[in-house]
């Protein structure tokens, strides 16, 4: 019999013991290797689709043209079709993805159209093939059912404004006319989607006793599996999901989406297994995309460049009867210092696809566009941009007056400043040939969160096992958890073993929000940590004198091999983290500063990117390597966000015109030159007791600024609507003459 | 996709035989015609595979030029060594289009039939008269950033997709097909029509007729520029492109080949712009003067304005560079 013993947390009050300081294995931290790379490169990894249950049939999903109710459609035809086994119309299909951690179905279809590109039916056939022609042959007839609304602009959009998102605190309005400096500028953003590699995948099979197991790409399994089994109205019990390798998700696969309910419920009504794969122009349209945004943002400063007003003011789009709206000034409340603050929160309901968290949603945009407004100020006050950043850092939370878990905002642009060789100099000196040369900086900030985890480490003489249903989204779930798990209990990283993906393990917090290494590491950490009192109770010494290192617990110098104490023996403890007041206390957030050298053709508008270098603190690193990763990812993000990502809405009826990887224009490889990302060493006390904070998302929170800010200081052109495509800084240097 | 007929050509007689009805296609490479099929834009009854035809290499012509084999890849045009020296604007085209993936897999031939771009014609749930003709042209009242300026018709505002083919204009190349029964060459300026009211038909091969060649004249000389200004770096299409062969004697212009991509359904070029340089002395009114000519006809659809300024910028610069002293 093997005995499991759990170990809670609820996380009140900062943890100064930092034990994991006085651990010896000397794994966590360092840049080790992705234990599950060498499957991945060797195509040994299962992804979803990959999958192949005997007798399995193929789904294809069918899209809505047009915005109405529908009244029929030729699947008696389509049934007739070479291959095709049944047409999917169900009523419980879903409209669009279903937003993050909602834990609960979204809006189901019910007859209805909401936007074009809604999955309407599911084709099911023996071939993929003859699926995805059979749903291109078929039509839904829809009755258009009013006019809509397309753009968030348009006066005839109905506009909500939640009372509790608004803010007014002083006056703002007095500050911008007594102030010695102000402005007042328009910023936007456009519509942009995740664009993970692997697209949405589920391959779904029912047992005989009605059980369900869904093999998907999903990032927050709990969820996921509470939201199917509400789609499908099964008790939660009935649903297993697994999830073991991801292909990235960057939030569009935080919700269940629409392949999945459509596997679910053919494999129901077939009593076979069937796999459906969305085509990449399913995924762009019918999971959550970014919503585009409009800031009006104020500022105002003193002689000195004392910030004495700020206001930020954002109208974002989102379809009829989804919670979710982009909070663009999350980090606004808190990153500068002002007496004098407004904070608008519009939402104005259109008929687009559906809008929901893509990475660091909140921040992405409005950190991008805040920073760039902050270099405009600083510039008509005539202040280096770094200075006037500096000159700003608040000492607590500027409206609540709650303190800094940790401030290193200063740190990080003072460090980034030096590493980067940052002089400020005035724009439209410096030439190479055609190309204007400029530079830009930026700071970045991004909100950290915890989230309720639990997690199950086996012991044995011979090493450990990490078990729950954690994702790894690409962002190296694995590594950390293993190295978490190898410094705890002294073992080599290859003596532990982390299973993931799997709902019937023990529910972890899921990938999202930057919240997933910090929380499930947490998990691991207190599973650990129960483990090693019972070594030290066994051994009957005191948890803090005991060394765990190379499968030996070490204590007043007498080494007892881990075999000998354990034996044949299994031990097990679950360890279970629960978010408390430290969240609630003081403001938790990361930092960061980045700086960009860009050119800028005098001829033709073009900017390409040449340096970019960015400096973070995000508490204790886990893995410095796949950290590292995370912030080249959000850089070249912030490329993509400042030059070229752009979804574009055709005006007449909202639909996504680019849908494809052609048009839709991530940065490629010759768009992003070298990127330099530095850390601050740094321990958070009041995150959780590995002192460490989220890093997945900072990096985006600000770089797409400092790319912007540089063509500033280039050539003179000013773009507040985002991408800067090149047209527009055209437009800008044929005004400049 | 839908079922079709597969063939495979063992020589071009062959090849051209079966590709005797309207409904067939020959497919080389497939880097566009495949992703047309599966989303159903393209729907041919059957594909005549012709890539075990002999048609893959590159000889020198008795006048001086080069017989580049239909077959050739794009990657192994843009690296013959005769081609980099001689005709180098060729190979700048090349490896400005697409990505070495695509670049290894794409044919010479099969580059010259590309299709367009646009948004509306990949997307079967919106009009467009060039993949469903007489439906209707979302494109010039929709999203038409990409689209052209010169060359249009009320039915359709695509542009031609190819680097390569912009500076095989430039440079006069002729295209060599083999039909039934008898062969023929096409100047590349007669290859392609017009939109007008049948923006379906494309170039003016008959059916079952198979390019076989391209063919360079002898080297041009001249300085030779291919400049191509897109969204980004690398892996996108020309917003505006430039293929210049310009040269310079005693202090004036004495040839100017240039042909244009992005801006029209087929690679543009001008014979009047190339007149109004030559013989004159370069300066920045004269290429002022050669914008004119080029975009006296350019219409706008909203989107795409911003294509008559981009244009005549690039161009200037194009010839700046091209005639400007060496350093």
């Amino acid at each position: 019999m093997t005995l499991e013993t759990t170990r809670r947390l609820k996380h009140d009050t900062p943890d100064t013991d930092r034990r994991l300081d006085g651990m010896a294995q000397g794994v966590l931290g360092t840049g080790m290797d992705r234990p599950e790379g060498p499957l991945k490169v060797a195509g040994r990894a299962t992804y979803a689709a990959e999958a192949h249950p005997e007798a399995m049939a193929e789904g294809y999903l069918v899209r809505a043209a047009t915005i109405g109710r529908i009244t029929g459609s030729n699947g008696d035809a389509i049934r007739a079709m070479p291959g095709v086994i049944e047409v999917i119309e169900d009523e419980r299909m879903i409209r669009n993805a279903a937003q993050g951690m909602a834990g609960e179905s979204p809006v189901q279809k019910q007859g209805q159209v909401w936007y074009v590109g809604q999955p309407v039916a599911c084709v099911v056939a023996e071939s993929f093939e003859q699926a995805r022609h059979a749903a291109q042959a078929m039509l839904v007839t829809i009755e258009p059912d009013g006019t809509h609304v397309f753009d968030a602009e348009d006066p005839a959009a109905e506009v909500e404004k939640p009372k509790q998102k608004q803010l007014d605190q002083g006056d703002l309005e007095g500050a911008m006319s007594a102030a010695a400096f102000s402005l007042d500028a328009t910023y936007h953003t456009p519509s942009m989607s995740s664009a993970a590699m692997e697209p949405h995948a589920s391959v779904a099979q029912w047992d005989e006793d009605g059980a369900l197991t869904l093999r998907g790409s999903y990032q927050l399994l709990k969820f996921n599996k509470a939201e199917l089994a509400d789609v499908l109205g099964v008790a939660p019990e009935k649903v297993r999901i697994l999830s073991p390798y991801v292909g990235g998700g960057f939030g569009s696969k935080l919700g269940l989406a629409p392949e999945a309910v459509a596997a679910a419920l053919a494999a129901q009504a077939l009593g076979r297994p069937v796999r459906v794969v969305l085509h990449r122009r399913q995924v762009f349209e019918t999971v959550t995309r970014r919503s585009e945004t409009r800031q009006r943002i104020r500022l105002a400063c003193d002689a000195e460049g004392k910030l004495s007003a700020i206001g930020h003011e954002n109208l974002v789009s989102q379809l009829p009867g989804e919670v979710f709206s982009e909070p663009v000034a999350q980090g606004t409340h808190f990153q500068y210092a002002a007496p004098n603050r407004v904070i608008g929160h519009e939402i104005a309901r259109i008929r687009r696809p559906a809008a929901g968290s893509v990475r660091a949603p909140g921040e992405a945009v409005g950190v991008t566009a805040f920073e760039i407004a902050i270099d405009e100020l600083a510039k008509k006050a005539g202040i280096d941009p770094l200075e006037f950043r500096l000159r700003n850092v608040p000492d607590k939370h500027p409206e609540n007056g709650k303190p800094f878990s940790s401030s290193t905002m200063e740190a990080t642009l003072r460090e980034g400043a030096k590493r980067f060789g940052w002089t400020h100099t005035p724009p439209r000196q410096r030439r190479d040939g055609e190309w204007w040369i400029g530079t830009g900086m930026a700071g970045a900030v991004r909100v950290n969160m915890m989230i309720e985890a639990m997690a199950r480490v086996v012991l044995t003489g011979q090493g450990a096992r990490v078990e729950c249903d954690m994702t790894d989204i690409g962002t190296g779930s694995y590594a950390i958890l293993t190295q978490v798990a190898a410094e705890m209990l002294g073992f080599a990283p290859d003596r532990v073993e982390t299973v993931l993906g799997d709902t019937d393990l023990p529910p972890a917090s899921g990938s999202g929000g930057s919240f997933g290494a910090a929380s499930t590491s947490t998990a691991v950490y207190l599973a650990c940590m129960e483990l090693r009192e019972r070594l030290a109770a066994k051994l009957g010494v005191k948890e803090t004198e005991l060394t765990l290192k190379d499968g030996l617990a070490i204590h007043e110098n007498r080494k007892t091999p881990l075999a000998e104490l354990l034996g044949e023996e299994e031990w097990r403890a679950l360890g279970h983290l629960q978010p408390g007041k430290a969240g609630q206390e003081v403001r938790q957030a990361t930092w960061g500063a980045i700086f960009a050298e860009v050119a800028v053709s005098d001829v033709t508008g073009e900017t390409r990117v040449r340096r970019m270098d960015g400096t973070f603190a995000a508490g204790r690193i886990l893995n410095l390597k796949t950290a590292r990763s995370q912030c080249h990812g959000g850089m070249i993000w912030g490329i993509g966000l400042a030059l070229t990502e752009a979804m574009e809405h055709d005006p007449r009826d909202g639909h996504m015109v680019n849908r494809d990887l052609a048009e839709y224009h991530l940065p490629v490889n010759l768009d992003v030159p070298q990127l330099g990302v530095h850390f601050l060493e740094e321990r958070d006390d009041w995150a959780n007791p590995l002192q460490a904070k989220g890093i997945g998302e900072l990096a985006i929170c600000g770089s797409g600024a400092a790319v912007i800010n540089a063509i500033e200081n280039a050539c003179g052109v000013r773009v507040r609507r985002l991408p800067a495509t090149l047209d527009q800084v055209m437009d800008g240097l044929i005004a400049q003459g | 996709m839908r079922a079709f007929d597969y063939v495979r050509a063992g020589d071009t007689a062959e090849a051209v035989r079966e590709a005797g009805g309207a409904e067939t296609r020959f497919i080389a490479g497939g880097t566009n015609l495949l992703d047309l099929m599966k989303l159903e834009v393209m729907a041919p009854g059957k594909l005549v595979d012709i890539n075990r035809l002999d048609l893959g290499g590159i000889e020198a012509t008795g006048e001086g030029g080069l017989r580049i084999g239909a077959l050739v890849t794009n990657s192994d045009l843009a690296a013959d060594a005769r081609v980099r020296r001689d005709w180098p604007v060729l190979s700048r085209a090349l490896l400005a289009g697409a990505s070495g993936q695509l670049r290894n897999k794409a044919t010479t031939g099969g580059n010259l039939l590309q299709r367009t771009r646009c948004y509306y014609f990949y997307d079967r749930g919106e009009p467009c008269n060039k993949r469903e003709p007489g439906s209707g042209c979302a494109a010039k009242d929709g999203m038409n950033r990409i689209l052209a300026i010169l060359g249009t018709s009320e039915h359709c505002i695509a542009t031609h997709p190819s680097d390569m083919a912009v500076a095989m204009r430039a440079l006069g190349a002729r295209v060599e097909v083999e039909g039934q029964g008898s062969g023929r060459e096409i100047a590349l300026e007669d290859f392609y029509r017009l939109p007008g009211d049948t923006p379906h038909i494309e170039t003016v091969l008959e059916p079952g007729e198979l390019i076989t060649a391209v063919i360079l004249p002898p080297p041009a000389g001249g300085r030779q520029i291919y400049r191509k200004v897109r969204d980004r770096s690398s892996y996108a299409f020309a917003l505006v492109s430039v293929a210049a062969v310009v040269a310079v004697e005693n202090g004036r212009i004495a040839k100017a080949q240039l042909a244009f991509g992005g801006l029209g359904p087929m690679p543009w070029r001008d014979a009047d712009v190339e007149d109004a340089l030559v013989g004159e002395t370069p300066s920045a009114a004269l290429f002022d003067r050669a914008g004119d000519i080029l975009l006296a006809e350019a219409k706008g659809y909203g989107g795409n304005d911003f294509k008559i300024p981009l244009t005549r910028r690039t161009l200037a610069a194009v010839l700046t560079q091209a005639t400007e002293d060496d350093q």
